[in-house]
C-alpha cells in the first residue's frame, strides 16, 4: 500500500509539475522577472499547491499516526539560523540562473535533454559536496 | 484569465500528492530531501525511488496525454552546472527546496519554512534582475 501510494504521489506531483509550466525554465524566470515583463501565473501554483496543504496538513497532523507508517516523519527544527538562510539564499540564485528547482529539474530528465541531464548532476554533486564537508 | 487555469489545476495536484504522502507514508513532500535519501545509503530507500520514478514520469504523462509541447527552452552547459551547482548545496544547506519548505512548511506553518522560501524567492528575483536587467 505504501509503495503504491508513492508511485501514484509522484505521478500525481509530476503531472501537476508539467500541468503547471513549472518544468519550463522560461516561464519560472518569467515569473521571477517582477522588475522586467513579469509573469505572474506561476504564482498559482505555489497558491494553489498551498492551499491543498493548509487544511489537508491540519486535518492530517491530528491522526496519531499515518495510514501505513506507527509514526510521522515531519522536521521538529524551528531554528532559522545562517546554515539556513545561507543555503536557501544560494538556492535562490541557482534557480535564478537556469530557472529550476529540484522537482522541476528531475522531471524535466523525461525531455531527454542533455543540459537537463548536466543540471542533475551537477545539482546531486553539490548536494554530496555539502554532505562531504559541512557539518 | 485561461493561463492562470493550468498552473492552478498543477499547483492542487501538487499539493493533493503532498497531502497523500503525508496521509498515508507520513512523510514531507520535499524534493531534494527525497532525492538525497534515495541516493545516499539509507535503509527505507523504496518509496523515495518510487517516488522519483512517478514524478519523472507524471511529466512525461502529463505531455503525452495533454499534447502540450515540450519546454524548447536551454541555457546551455555553464548555466546548467553552476546553477545546478548551487542550487544543490543550496537545497543540502538550507535543508529544503520549493517543494519541502514552499509547499510543505508553509502548509505546516513553520516559520522556519517561511523564512527559507522567502529568501529563495527574493534572491530568485534578485538573480534574474542582475542577469536580466544589469549584466
Amino acid at each position: 500500500m505504501n509503495k503504491l501510494m508513492a508511485v501514484v504521489a509522484g505521478l500525481l506531483f509530476g503531472v501537476g509539475l508539467a500541468a503547471s509550466g513549472m518544468t519550463d525554465p522560461a516561464k519560472v524566470l518569467g515569473f521571477l522577472d517582477i522588475f522586467g515583463d513579469w509573469v505572474p501565473d506561476l504564482a498559482f501554483v505555489m497558491g494553489g499547491a498551498v492551499l491543498v496543504t493548509l487544511v489537508s496538513f491540519r486535518f492530517i497532523l491530528k491522526r496519531q499516526a499515518p495510514v501505513c507508517d506507527t509514526t510521522f516523519h515531519v522536521p521538529n527544527n524551528t531554528t532559522i539560523d545562517k546554515k539556513l538562510l545561507i543555503g536557501a539564499a544560494l538556492f535562490g540564485i541557482g534557480w535564478g540562473i537556469y530557472g529550476y528547482c529540484p522537482g522541476p529539474a528531475l522531471g524535466a530528465l523525461v525531455y531527454l535533454k542533455q543540459n537537463t541531464v548536466i543540471f542533475v548532476v551537477a545539482m546531486l554533486a553539490g548536494m554530496w559536496g555539502v554532505h562531504r564537508w559541512v557539518k | 484569465m485561461t493561463e492562470f487555469i493550468t498552473p492552478l489545476v498543477g499547483g492542487l495536484l501538487i499539493g493533493l500528492a503532498a497531502t497523500l504522502l503525508l496521509l498515508f507514508l507520513g512523510r514531507i513532500a520535499g524534493i531534494s530531501g527525497i532525492v538525497w535519501g534515495a541516493i545516499s545509503n539509507q535503509s527505507d530507500r523504496l518509496w523515495r525511488w518510487l517516488f522519483v520514478w512517478g514524478l519523472i514520469i507524471g511529466v512525461g504523462l502529463y505531455h503525452a496525454i495533454s499534447g502540450a509541447p515540450i519546454p524548447s527552452y536551454d541555457m546551455g552547459p555553464v548555466a546548467a552546472i553552476i546553477g545546478g551547482l548551487l542550487v544543490g548545496v543550496g537545497v543540502k544547506l538550507g535543508s529544503g527546496c520549493t517543494s519541502g519548505h514552499g509547499v510543505c512548511g508553509l502548509g505546516r506553518l513553520s516559520l522556519r519554512s517561511l523564512a527559507a522560501t522567502a529568501t529563495f524567492m527574493g534572491l530568485g528575483v534578485v538573480t534574474v534582475s542582475v542577469v536580466r536587467h544589469l549584466l
